[in-house]
């Protein structure tokens, strides 16, 4: 056991080490600094390792394993308050870590390309290495705070990483605005942790989940609320879903890592952490599906109208996390998880993908400016490229299977995932949990789908299919394709290992039924499932074999219509025109979505800019004028004061120094007295 | 052996007077002061490994001198306790940091602005160390002199305005706390007997022995609350800080944040609890209203400040807020956690004081829009100023989160309040500290450079990166291994909340119905505890 907890404390360590390594001799070191081959190959290792061990762990393991607990040392004890930094590593804990130190490492590997140029090569390092310890502390805590030291250290993470380039203020204003909504969300969070141990006087798991009985339903309902709040921070939902998009000022790799794969998940794990306590209310259930099924059709309709590749994959994002929560609300939290895999699969493979083409594009703004062309292009604009599978080969054919991944089109990984979220929601509407409320939230999540293939065959197309439009666009560029090139195999190799698992990851969860309809027994072909069976706490599915046959099939049609519809549309180099075209068909509505439902907008105009006036105009004079006025206002004292001040400041000390000693002996004269 | 330490650490600074004044050479002076600063840390470090924790609620190293005169039970009575120890120690430590802050800024009267530096060092020590009231009162006053000529003659151009505001408050509140003392006294004297008429001996006057009538104890609590809050600052008797405080040279800010503001939640605790456990807890809701607005009000104002040092100093508001909510919350939980949230204050507040002075000196502006773009010229202090800024901000792993959480989450749950309002009030805080500090960190330090100045800007040099090294290591050790430094004070804390809770009990089940007259029986609620009684 004590090298079971030796072993297992590296995967937390390393990446700290390497954090504070980097970090430290990094700032002072300029011969350090410029070692980037070393850099970049031990925060990679420093990442490699941990998922190796991470491995060992997982093999070792079973679905009936017991949770294994390794407590390092004792964090918090004062009073009946008591905190450990205890780690546990149980099912889902290991199934996060895998993804999480896995997609990082191939992250990690990437960004010594993509970064290879940056003089702050070694701050970026040491932030994704301290993001890796953060985001393992969030997934292995075996208590609430321990969680939310990773919880808000990741957000920290994605604080330092978003602004990673803060010579901009634009980068370093989506920092700030990330940070302080997440902290709106655990504001929410810590006030959930105070009832938690107001109830039953700790913060462990273990402790919580088996006396769930202590809890009032109104407790349960509002810890669970807050908790939920708290997850719409950090997982970018309605109503705090807005510091997403402008997260990506970042880094693309920090963009796939932290703002598509694992950060923007932490929501899901948590909520599937309390799972027995959230199926308690189902009130609460679902106001879940609502928000993420609202969520993930408004990013989705946002999705279909932005030029902008990075834009349309961090919408993108905020709708297939809205599908989690959905998922989630409706009782399938095995289902949720299934999409956090592979959804960290295809979306870290197509921000990657992005990053590959964003990287050719700055190259060719670069090689213009050398033949003395200044040409002002934005460079992560779809509209200037096209045309790119010619020249970027392994990026498209990656990008491509990604795409169709996401899309739910089969046997790639999304199709499975996203067919079970969209199953349990109507199981949930079939069943006593809620009624046609879930039935109608599955029709929001169909048309979400349709969305989702549409937007992104919109964007796959037309950056890589047709002519490259460059030269079209901006007399300058005529020509430019020639210094369009494909990535360094740094890059690519991860493109490749990312695209493979979006293409069989879908089969950790091929559904029962499948195998039940042709055995006509129980089956337990689902993977995942079997595996996670002991920690969530799903409902139970009620459609017939029928029913589901019937819902995959209509799953798959719905998929290929948008992905058909959206080649029908954006093939041949006809963006502008069917972009104008659904505007005109779509009228104010389009408008709406391509002002992101001016939610930016609203929440300045009726809070931020409000407090801030309120504070500068009123409190602030007040402060001055009231408050200090009432003090100023005792009499002539202040100006007898002064004048007295004026007196006796003559400089010499040594005067202030006797007239004080004479003070204090007529102060403890009197006291004598 | 120890006692005789302890002494030696308090007055060992005040020793380095005349040697600095003996010496012609700045530098020599300088290093003397340090010297003593350093030593005094030195032998200030037995007392922390010596101390008993299990006896934390006992003074240790206690040097009691003979009475004043045989009726009047005034002396000099030093120890330390669970209480005090913390502070004394982050008061020895910061010693030698805050010499070295100015090591290069100030010229003019070198002689006296070290002097006034270490007679400061002693005070505060004093302060801390002080079991009799009157030795506590006269190192209090002590301590603020030396301040009012710090902020005098070595401040920013308004520091005149800035020490009248200051010296009229601290002065006001001072009066009132000396009638009080003097009151106090007298009674005290007279419930010890034996021939004594007057005493301040803080282990008689906290013990169950001396139990102090409702109504006196109202009056006292509120002499004794008010001189505390302003010192604290507790809104709305906080507008003194932000003119001190931005005036006030590097070093005089320092201290002023990191040890002077906690004289003022210290004496709420040392002197108000166990001597008015009534009092204060009838108080508590009110004072916790007092510290929710203190809380979002001092965050409010920081966060529309031009001057980065006047936000920080609202800062203090909102963060000392936290702090007087957690003692008056009155459970061990919270009470510890404002104790550690104390040091904590004094850490990060302190270590952006220093920040904000190193850019000063370089650029002699505190307005906000003057920088921009820094951390490209400045990687290191970047770095040092993150940290600061994120322990202030609470971030979990830094010490600031210890605090705020225990605070927030012993008053969710506090009897005393009965109402979690006060906690999740005090929680937008945490909200509002992000929208100030970021907001401040982005407009300073990122950005284009956009003013010609800032191209010159040197990084750090050696001295300024010890000073700040050491501060940032207690933030982190803090953070992660709070025990180490929480245990101190935790079977002290404990004892103290209990026994001033039996003697509050026992204070007002003796008291006379008829006797009181018709506000104080029913502010206490007396009617309800004797019908209590008359039940058993």
């Amino acid at each position: 056991m004590a090298s079971a907890t030796a072993l297992f404390s590296l995967i937390i360590a390393l990446p700290l080490a390497g954090f504070l390594v980097i970090g430290i001799i990094g700032l002072f070191s300029e011969n350090f600094r410029i070692k980037k081959q070393l850099i970049g190959t031990l925060a990679s290792l420093l990442v490699l390792i941990p998922f190796l061990i991470a491995v060992y762990f997982f093999l070792n393991m079973n679905a009936g394993s017991e949770a294994q607990v390794f407590k390092l040392f004792t964090w918090m004890h004062v009073g009946d308050f008591s905190v450990d930094v205890a780690y546990r590593v149980d099912q889902l804990s290991i199934l996060m870590t895998l993804v999480v130190t896995g997609v990082g490492f191939l992250i990690h590997l990437y960004s010594m390309g993509y970064m290879a140029d940056d003089d702050a090569y070694w701050r970026f390092f040491a932030f994704l290495n301290l993001f890796i310890f953060s985001m393992l502390n969030l997934v292995l805590a075996n208590n609430l705070l321990l969680l939310f030291l990773g919880w808000e250290g990741v957000g920290l993470c994605s604080y330092l990483l978003i602004g990673f380039w803060y010579s901009e203020m634009k980068n370093s204003a989506a920092a700030k605005k990330a940070f302080i909504y997440n902290r709106i969300g655990d504001f929410a969070f810590l006030i959930a942790m105070f009832m938690v141990f107001q109830t039953v006087g700790s913060l462990n798991f273990d402790v919580i989940l088996n006396n769930l009985g202590e809890f009032s339903q109104t407790y349960i309902f509002t810890i669970g609320l807050l908790m939920f709040i708290g997850a719409t921070g950090k997982s970018a939902q309605i109503p705090l879903f807005v510091w997403l998009p402008d997260a990506m000022a970042g880094p693309t790799p920090v963009s796939a890592l932290i703002h598509a794969a694992t950060m923007v998940t932490s929501g899901i794990y948590l909520i599937s952490r309390l799972s027995p306590m959230y199926v308690l209310s189902p009130e609460l259930m679902l106001i879940i599906a609502v928000i993420g099924a609202l969520t993930a059709i408004v990013a989705a309709t946002i999705a279909i109208t932005q030029n902008d590749i990075k834009s349309v994959l961090a919408y993108s994002t905020i709708s297939q996390l809205g599908y989690m929560f959905l998922a989630l609300g409706a009782g399938g939290f095995t289902a949720a998880l299934f999409h956090v895999v592979t959804h960290a699969f295809f979306k870290a493979c197509l921000f990657l993908g992005s990053g590959s083409v964003i990287n050719t594009m700055h190259h060719v703004e670069h090689e213009l400016a050398h033949d003395g062309k200044k040409v002002d292009f934005d460079p992560q604009d779809m509209r200037n490229m096209g045309g790119l599978r010619k020249y970027m080969p392994s990026t498209y054919k990656t990008f491509m299977i990604a795409t169709i991944a996401i899309a739910g089109i089969p046997p790639l990984a999304g199709f499975f995932s996203k067919d079970e979220i969209l199953a349990v929601a109507a199981n949930a509407g079939a069943g006593a949990f809620g009624g046609y409320m879930y039935t109608l939230l599955w029709v929001v999540g169909s048309i979400t789908a349709f969305l989702t293939a549409f937007y992104m065959f919109r964007l796959t197309i037309t950056t890589f299919h047709g002519e490259f439009k460059l030269g079209q666009r901006f007399k300058e560029a005529v020509g430019a394709e020639k210094y369009l090139h494909e990535s360094p195999a740094t890059m690519t190799i991860p493109l490749w290992t990312l695209a493979g698992l979006a293409t069989i990851g879908g089969f950790l969860g091929v559904p029962n039924f499948i195998a039940e309809t042709f055995t006509h027994g129980v089956a337990h072909i689902n993977i995942l499932h079997n595996w996670l069976s002991s920690i969530t706490a799903d409902y139970e599915t009620v459609l017939s074999h029928g029913l589901e046959w019937v819902l995959m099939i209509v799953s798959i049609a719905i998929a290929i219509t948008g992905a058909l519809m959206a080649y029908r549309m954006y093939s041949n180099d006809q963006q502008e025109a069917s972009d104008a075209k659904l505007a005109a068909r779509f009228g104010g509505l389009y408008e709406t979505w391509k002002d992101k439902y001016n939610v930016d907008e609203v929440y300045e105009g009726l809070i931020g800019n409000p407090v801030v006036k309120f504070s500068e105009k009123v409190l602030a004079v007040f402060d001055m004028k009231v408050v200090d006025g009432v003090v100023n206002a005792t009499g002539g004292m202040v100006r007898l004061f002064g004048s007295l001040f004026r007196y006796v400041q003559t400089g010499v000390v040594s005067s202030y120094a006797f007239a004080y000693v004479i003070g204090v002996v007529v102060i403890l004269y009197l006291m004598v007295m | 052996m120890m006692e005789t330490l302890l002494n030696i650490v308090i007055y060992l600074p005040l020793l380095g007077i005349p040697m600095l004044l003996m010496v012609k050479n700045k530098t020599t002076k300088k290093w003397i002061a340090l010297l003593v600063t350093t030593l005094a840390f030195i032998a200030s470090l037995p007392l922390l490994f010596n101390f008993d924790v299990a006896a934390s609620g006992t003074p240790q190293y206690l040097t009691e001198g003979g009475r004043l005169i045989e009726s009047i039970d005034i002396k000099y009575l030093m120890g330390l306790d669970g209480l005090s120890l913390l502070l004394f120690m982050l008061t020895t430590f910061l010693g030698p940091i805050v010499i070295l802050s100015s090591w290069n800024s100030v010229d003019k009267h070198l002689d006296g602005y070290l002097s006034m530096l270490l007679i400061l060092q002693t005070a505060s020590l004093g302060v801390f160390a002080a079991l009799d009231l009157v030795v506590f009162y006269v190192f209090f006053e002590f301590s603020l002199i030396p301040m009012y000529f710090l902020i005098g003659i070595w401040g920013g151009v308004e520091r005149i305005q800035a020490t009248i505001k200051f010296f009229v408050y601290t002065m006001a509140g001072s009066l009132i706390m000396l009638v009080g003392l003097i009151y106090l006294g007298y009674d005290a004297g007279a419930a010890m007997g034996g021939g004594v008429n007057f005493t301040t001996d803080w282990r008689f006057l906290s013990s169950s022995l001396y139990q102090i009538g409702l109504v006196d104890q109202t009056y006292l609590f509120l002499a004794f609350a008010l001189a505390f809050c302003i010192k604290v600052p507790v809104f709305p008797f906080h507008t003194w800080l932000p003119y001190a405080h931005t005036e006030a040279p590097t070093a005089g800010s320092v201290v002023l944040a990191s040890i002077m503001l906690k004289m003022g939640t210290y004496g709420l605790l040392r002197v108000c609890l166990p001597i008015f456990p009534n009092a204060f807890m009838e108080f508590a809701p009110w004072m916790a209203v007092l510290a929710v607005i203190g809380i979002i009000y001092g965050a409010l104002v920081a966060m529309v400040q031009k001057d980065f040092k006047k936000l920080v100093a609202y800062s203090s508001v909102s963060h000392l807020g936290f702090v007087v909510l957690g003692l008056f919350a009155l459970n061990t939980v919270a009470v510890q956690g404002a104790l550690i949230q104390m040091v904590n204050h004094g850490l990060s507040t302190g270590a952006l004081f220093l920040i904000i002075g190193m850019l000063y000196e370089r650029r002699h502006t505190r307005l906000i829009k003057d920088y921009g773009g820094i951390a490209k010229k400045m990687p290191v202090l970047t770095a040092a100023f993150m940290v600061a800024t994120f322990a202030s901000i609470g971030l979990p792993g830094l010490n600031g989160f210890v605090g705020e959480f225990l605070i927030l989450n012993g008053s969710f749950s506090s009897t005393l309040y009965n109402n979690p309002v006060y906690a999740v009030l005090g929680t937008i805080g945490v909200i509002l500290a992000a929208v100030y500090m970021l907001w401040m960190f982005q407009r300073v330090m990122f950005g284009p450079i956009h003013n010609e100045e800032n191209e010159k800007l040197l990084d750090l040099d050696k001295r300024e990166i010890a000073l700040l090294v050491p501060m940032i290591l207690l933030m982190v050790w803090i953070g992660v291994h709070p025990i180490d430094f929480t245990k101190y004070s935790e079977n002290q804390v404990t004892e103290l909340i209990s026994s001033s809770q039996n003697k509050g009990t026992a204070i007002i089940e003796e008291a006379k119905r008829e006797e009181l007259p018709e506000w104080t029986a029913r502010f206490y609620e007396v009617d309800q505890v004797e019908s209590q009684l008359a039940e058993k």
